[in-house]
């Protein structure tokens, strides 16, 4: 009984450090547990694969900032790896602000492992345009009108890749990581009102608010988190940063559920106990 | 890993440490990285702002517009833009008030027609059940299921009359599903807030320590 009291009363420190060495473990000495792919990232990858090389553009938005990019960056990188793999066009743009460096960050990674693919006929990066809804709904009037120019601030008339690009009906999937409600926005205005096929890679807060988007058939493929992202690396046979967490991913969870059960064990003997002592004092008080 | 990247990997660890050692308590190097990462946060969307919204449609097209004549329509969005700087004027913050109802009317115009389709129409849709189309029996067992989750949840938050009889029970059931709801959304949480952890520990081992290890010894 004094070490269930022990959990009840353990200062919450001792988590954090429980917490801290069930993570960093896995990391220097890797596991390599199994990660089964899940139907909603299938969803994704086959959507992505089923597209022919060299023909319409597939538009990342990438609506994150840094404070979620251990989460969303491994799933970004996934897919466009997975999309300059196969050699399907990409432009890269951003609703955030913060979102500008991120971006072009990803795409420039990724770019650098793909040598034979080149910017602007391949690849382009529109950067950040104020107005997030406004921007996707001027997307489905006019492509360009909405982004004059690019990212860099070259014309966009004069981007091989979009000269076909005038609306939605040229963008063959809009694919939308985000940390926010903007996958929401993108089903709303690009998929219901204009019709263009969307998925979305969220964080796992985010993940059980977007299943029924998924459900609906309003997204077609649905990342969730960390486990989402390695579910999609290991899909493209690329494994990254989201495949060596995934390890301490599944240690911190098995520790936070041996605690939550050992919590639970503690409070409801602890309970029962004082329950028995205080019906025992109020027998002695009776008999007295 | 270069002189440079060593020394701002050195600089984002501290800052990664400062902010870590608030599990154990409150102190300044906590502080110091908060309002740090305030006043970088705000001075880096000012100038993507600046740069990336301001300049390439309002300043660049008004200072030169080519051939083509000024156009001054686009000075009606940026006098708008001036009233909201007006809410911290006492005496004309007043003014602001336009734009603000002219944002809302647009936002409320483009997006309710929308919103009803996307949360409501579509979502009633998919929670009817459809057997003669369904992939596999699972697929249509998981149909079945997730239309008494929705009847027995939306039942649940109707409090015209009291929760007693079939109406009780119905919104008992609804409470089940609501706690599978919820131990879901507290289980993706969890892994929520632990990818974050494994970021920032895998900087920690991977760019700092041994980044700084491979550094010293070439």
């Amino acid at each position: 009984m004094s070490f269930l009291r022990f959990l009840l009363r353990m200062d919450r420190r001792i988590v954090f450090v429980l917490v801290a060495l069930a993570v960093v473990t896995p990391l220097i000495f890797p596991l390599n547990l199994p990660i089964e792919v899940t139907q909603p990232v299938r969803q994704l990858h086959s959507a992505i694969d089923r597209l022919p090389a060299r023909s319409r553009p597939v538009l990342v938005s990438v609506d994150y900032d840094p404070s979620t990019v251990p989460e969303l960056m491994p799933m970004t990188l996934a897919v466009l790896r997975h999309c300059f793999s196969k050699e399907i066009p990409v432009i890269v743009t951003t609703m955030l602000p913060a979102g500008a460096g991120l971006a072009r960050d990803a795409m420039e990674t990724v770019a650098r492992e793909y040598p034979n693919l080149s910017y602007g006929t391949d690849y382009a990066y529109m950067g950040y345009k104020p107005g997030y809804s406004l921007v996707m709904l001027g997307i489905g009037e006019d492509f360009h009108q909405t982004y004059p120019s690019d990212g860099f601030g070259t014309p966009s008339s004069e981007l091989p890749i979009l000269k076909n690009v005038k609306n939605y009906d040229d963008i063959a999937m809009v694919v939308d990581f985000t940390a926010s409600a903007a996958y929401e926005v993108w089903i709303m205005f690009a998929h219901q009102k204009y019709g263009c096929m969307v998925g979305a890679g969220v964080t796992a807060v985010m993940a059980s608010d977007a299943y029924p988007y998924l459900n609906a058939g309003q997204l077609e493929g649905l990342l969730g988190g960390l486990s989402g992202a390695a579910e999609y690396e290991k899909l493209i046979d690329k494994p990254g940063d989201a495949t060596v967490g995934m390890d301490a991913q599944s240690i911190a969870h098995i520790l936070i559920i041996i605690l939550i059960i050992l919590g639970n064990i503690a409070y409801f003997a602890t309970r029962r106990e004082g329950n028995t002592t205080q019906t025992a004092a109020r027998q002695q008080g009776a008999s007295k | 890993m270069t002189g440079i990247e060593l020394f701002w990997a050195w600089v984002a660890a501290f800052l990664t440490l400062s902010i870590y050692s608030f599990l154990y308590r409150d102190n300044p190097f906590y502080k110091f990285a908060e309002h740090l990462v305030v006043g970088v946060s705000v001075g880096y969307i000012f100038t993507i702002n600046w740069f990336q919204g301001l300049h390439p449609y309002l300043f660049d097209p008004l200072a030169d517009s080519g051939d083509n004549p000024i156009n001054l329509l686009r000075l009606i969005p940026a006098f708008l833009g001036l009233l909201f700087l007006l809410r911290i004027s006492r005496k004309y913050n007043w003014l602001s008030r336009f734009t603000i109802a002219l944002l809302m009317g647009i936002n409320c115009g483009v997006a309710i027609p929308y919103t009803i389709e996307t949360r409501i129409i579509q979502q009633t849709k998919a929670s009817m059940i459809n057997l003669i189309d369904q992939p596999s029996f699972w697929a249509g067992f998981c149909s079945v299921l997730i239309l008494i989750g929705t009847v027995c949840t939306l039942i649940f938050f109707f409090f015209s009359k009291e929760h007693k009889g079939v109406l009780g029970g119905t919104a008992r059931v609804g409470i089940v599903f609501l706690m599978v709801g919820f131990g879901a959304s507290f289980g993706y949480t969890v892994m929520a807030r632990i990818s974050l952890l494994i970021g920032r520990l895998n900087f920690l081992i991977n760019d700092w320590v041994l980044g700084t290890w491979d550094f010293i010894c070439g």
